[in-house]
């Protein structure tokens, strides 16, 4: 159970002062988010992470007002997250440097938003998407764009990135993402509790987990609930192997890339064991179902010493194959050097995850912020890098891959030494008020608001870590060129879905 | 010369499927049938919330159950396999474990089937295997994302792997739809993808067939309704199969496609 977030309250006017104040003392931006209220005002939280703990700061805008000024003058990271207000409930945030729609580029005529968080009935609105092509943003002799995406080669998510070039080196590139926008945010608001968790779990699919367990977590807390140390260590066991599956998917594509043709197929056969691994001990490939509020659905459906036999063999199996890969010269040129974000970037955006470890940023929610039974565990986060490049957030992820294996081993072997009986779940009271969840997912941090009022979902508001890292996607172009965008896209290892929303 | 090695070790990994049926593939949740009448214990606590209304659609976040005069019918087009039905009512509600889910019409998905007219499914599929008659030796698929939640994209990038290796089968993924005989759609329909597909579809040439892929694709799942959304993709582009699932397996995915194409034994045709 986490503690109750501090909340410091302050005028729309103070706010960007307040958020860039407790930035530069040290704290790290990790998030801006409005909340419709249904008097016609708007609440607006800032998140900010320190070692151990998670506040925020809010202000209110009274009924009828939508401009305030703007944080991202002067805490740049937020630029992402004022758009996504701007969008979602036409307030306009004043000052911000380009506020070009990211989730819903609506023709001008229409005036209806979103709003996430009024529990007034949706309108039977349909939005239409205005979809004439950016102009260019750099102008110069023999310089042209190419709209890549959405629909791409191969089997990706769909997302547009809008490469400006001269045929080689990439100055400036742009993503779009609205084209998976899905308006989930407010589908939130028309959910019970427990149906929010099903919800939650088809954000990011490839993060079903996670997403659950950032869900029921911010409930959890809101509810006072310590949940069964078992079911905690499942949570574990789910989580990890997720991870697993997430980090294998980043080094396929890798491999996939640069046409290691035997490499790519020996990485996908492990995901695909790790895959089945996860519906042997639950039922299903992405881990649905296994976290619910107060708990876990029910025990591991693989006796434990099965599961670690598999699991014994899938380890050995990855390990040897990851070490023949980190020796494999013509794989490792193609990712040296390239996609590099510097530490300085890196720090300055607060990037989450593999990304911001491959750039000396050492936070891992795990540790920083244990929660569940990640502080009976005895875990240690990966070793950083400074290098910044594809190289070194593949390397972060391998070495990942090993503490996620330690960690389902030592929590099967827990939960062997546990009683047969006791509750995996126990009941939640309808809960009210403000509640926070974090986890370190595959992709990095990622967070969860719950606003319950009345036994309904007021606002759910996620902020995945491919949100926040999407943003600086750009910034790792510097000096690379076309035929580098698949490694530095794959070593990213973004979710777009859990970014369009 | 080590990698080459290390492809030959493990020896051959791929299933038989769909020659022989996979020990893997059968065991897996792949959709739920409704019990027939008269086997239904008294139903246990209820859900805490959620649900729309009483009786056993209020056990149904997406209201794929519907109970008429005590007939009650499922709707695998909307089933999301939460499996709530399942725990709450088990004599009534029960996981299926064969992947082959696949069906040519949307009708079909709902289960118990009505008694079918057998004329009328003669008539689609014979009018689907006259379309595909020139792709039964091989076919271009071309993946499209209409609003997935990414886990469905997994699932299909599967279908490359060693174990299903979908290339022994003729079954090829294409890059431009202009070479493309199969588009195979994920995802719910969202306003910012609907005129990617349909100039996708347009795009792509004759014969082609649409494979609807996994609940949200069908109906729009738990996601649908919202401002930005659709109910499945079949208002856009007409969907020729319907693979249900959240996400469908890689198995139930090859399902579909070989329906698709014509290519199944007789044996796995529903």
């Amino acid at each position: 159970m986490t503690p109750p977030p501090t909340t410091a309250l302050v005028t729309p006017e103070e706010l960007a002062g307040v958020v860039a104040g407790r930035v530069a003392g040290g704290e790290r931006f990790a998030g801006l988010f409005a909340t419709a209220q249904d008097d016609g005002s708007t609440v607006i939280r800032a998140l900010l992470a320190r070692h151990g703990s998670l506040d925020i700061v809010q202000a209110a805008l009274m009924p009828g007002r939508d401009r305030y000024p703007a944080i991202t003058p002067l805490v740049p990271p937020a630029a992402w997250y004022e758009r996504e207000i701007h969008d979602l409930f036409g307030i306009e945030p004043v000052g911000h440097p380009s506020l070009d729609p990211l989730l819903v580029p609506v023709h001008p005529t229409q005036h209806w938003r979103p709003r996430p968080g009024t529990s007034r009935p949706g309108e039977a609105v349909r939005l239409d998407f205005d979809t004439s092509p950016l102009s260019s943003r750099v102008a110069g002799q023999g310089l042209f764009t190419i709209p890549y995406g959405p629909v791409r080669s191969g089997v990706f998510e769909s997302v547009e990135y809008l490469v400006e070039t001269f045929g080689e080196d990439i100055p400036y590139l742009r993503s779009r993402v609205h084209y998976k926008h899905r308006g989930i945010e407010r589908r939130f608001g028309e959910l019970g509790v427990d149906d929010g968790v099903l919800l939650a779990e088809r954000v990011e699919g490839t993060a079903a987990v996670a997403h659950a367990l950032a869900y029921c977590q911010a409930l959890e807390a809101l509810g006072a609930i310590h949940v069964p140390r078992r079911a905690g260590l499942v949570r574990v066991v789910h989580a990890e192997l997720e991870r697993v599956a997430s980090h294998l998917d980043s080094v396929a594509r890798q491999t996939e890339g640069a046409g290691q043709a035997v490499a790519y197929a020996r990485i996908t056969l492990h995901k695909e064991r790790v895959q089945r691994l996860r519906s042997q001990l639950c039922g299903h490939r992405f881990g649905r179902g296994v976290v619910v509020p107060g708990g876990v659905a029910g025990p591991l459906s693989a006796a434990s010493d099965e599961a670690l036999r598999t699991l014994r063999a899938l380890e050995r199996g990855i390990t040897d194959d990851a070490r023949a890969l980190m020796d494999t010269p013509s794989f490792l040129d193609r990712l040296r050097h390239t996609g590099v974000v510097s530490p300085a970037a890196a720090a300055s955006h607060g990037a989450l995850g593999p990304v911001g470890r491959g750039s000396g940023l050492g936070e891992d929610v795990r540790s920083d912020r244990p929660y569940g039974a990640y502080s009976l565990l005895g875990f240690q986060p990966a070793e950083t890098s400074e290098d910044g490049d594809a190289l070194a957030r593949q390397q972060i992820r391998l070495d990942e891959i090993t503490t996620s294996f330690h960690l389902i081993r030592e929590a099967l072997d827990e939960l062997g030494e546990e009683d047969a009986d006791g509750p995996w779940r126990l009941p939640m009271q309808p809960v009210e008020g403000i509640g926070l969840g974090w986890v370190e997912a595959p992709q990095g941090e990622l967070v969860y608001l719950v606003e319950a009022e009345a036994g309904r979902l007021k606002r759910v508001k996620q902020r995945s870590a491919s949100f926040h890292n999407l943003a600086l996607f750009p910034q790792a172009f510097g000096g690379d060129i076309l035929t580098d965008f698949v490694f530095i896209e794959a070593s990213f290892g973004l979710s777009i879905s859990g970014v369009a929303g | 010369m080590a990698w080459a090695l290390r492809g030959l070790r493990e020896g051959i990994v791929t299933t038989g499927y769909p020659k022989k049926a996979d020990g893997y593939g059968a065991k897996f949740k792949s959709s739920v049938s409704v019990l027939g009448a008269g086997t239904d214990p008294s139903p246990r606590e209820q859900p805490m919330s959620g649900g729309r209304g009483s009786g056993p659609s209020s056990l149904c976040p997406t209201g794929a159950i519907e109970e008429n005069r005590g007939e009650v019918a499922l709707d695998r087009g909307r089933c999301i396999l939460c499996g709530r039905c399942v725990e709450t009512r088990p004599g009534r509600f029960v996981f299926e474990s064969s992947p082959e889910i696949a069906v040519v019409d949307r009708e079909h998905l709902v289960v118990p089937g009505r008694v079918e007219s057998d004329e009328e499914v003669t008539r689609v599929r014979a009018e689907l295997r006259s379309r595909v008659r020139a792709l039964r030796r091989s076919v271009h698929v071309r993946h499209l994302d209409a609003g997935s939640d990414g886990s469905e994209e997994w699932e299909v990038a599967a279908l490359l792997n060693p174990v299903y290796d979908v290339q022994r089968l003729g079954i090829f993924f294409t890059a431009s739809p202009r070479h493309a005989d199969l588009l195979l759609v994920t995802g719910t329909g969202t306003s910012g993808m609907e005129g990617p597909l349909r100039t996708t579809y347009e795009a792509m040439p004759g014969p082609k067939v649409v494979l609807a892929a996994g609940t949200d694709a069908i109906s729009g799942g738990l996601i649908h309704p919202s401002y930005v959304t659709r109910a499945g993709i079949s208002s856009i582009v007409p969907v020729d199969v319907f693979v249900p699932g959240s996400p469908p397996s890689p198995f139930s995915l090859l399902h579909g496609i070989l329906l698709a194409i014509g290519l199944l034994p007789a044996s796995a045709v529903r």
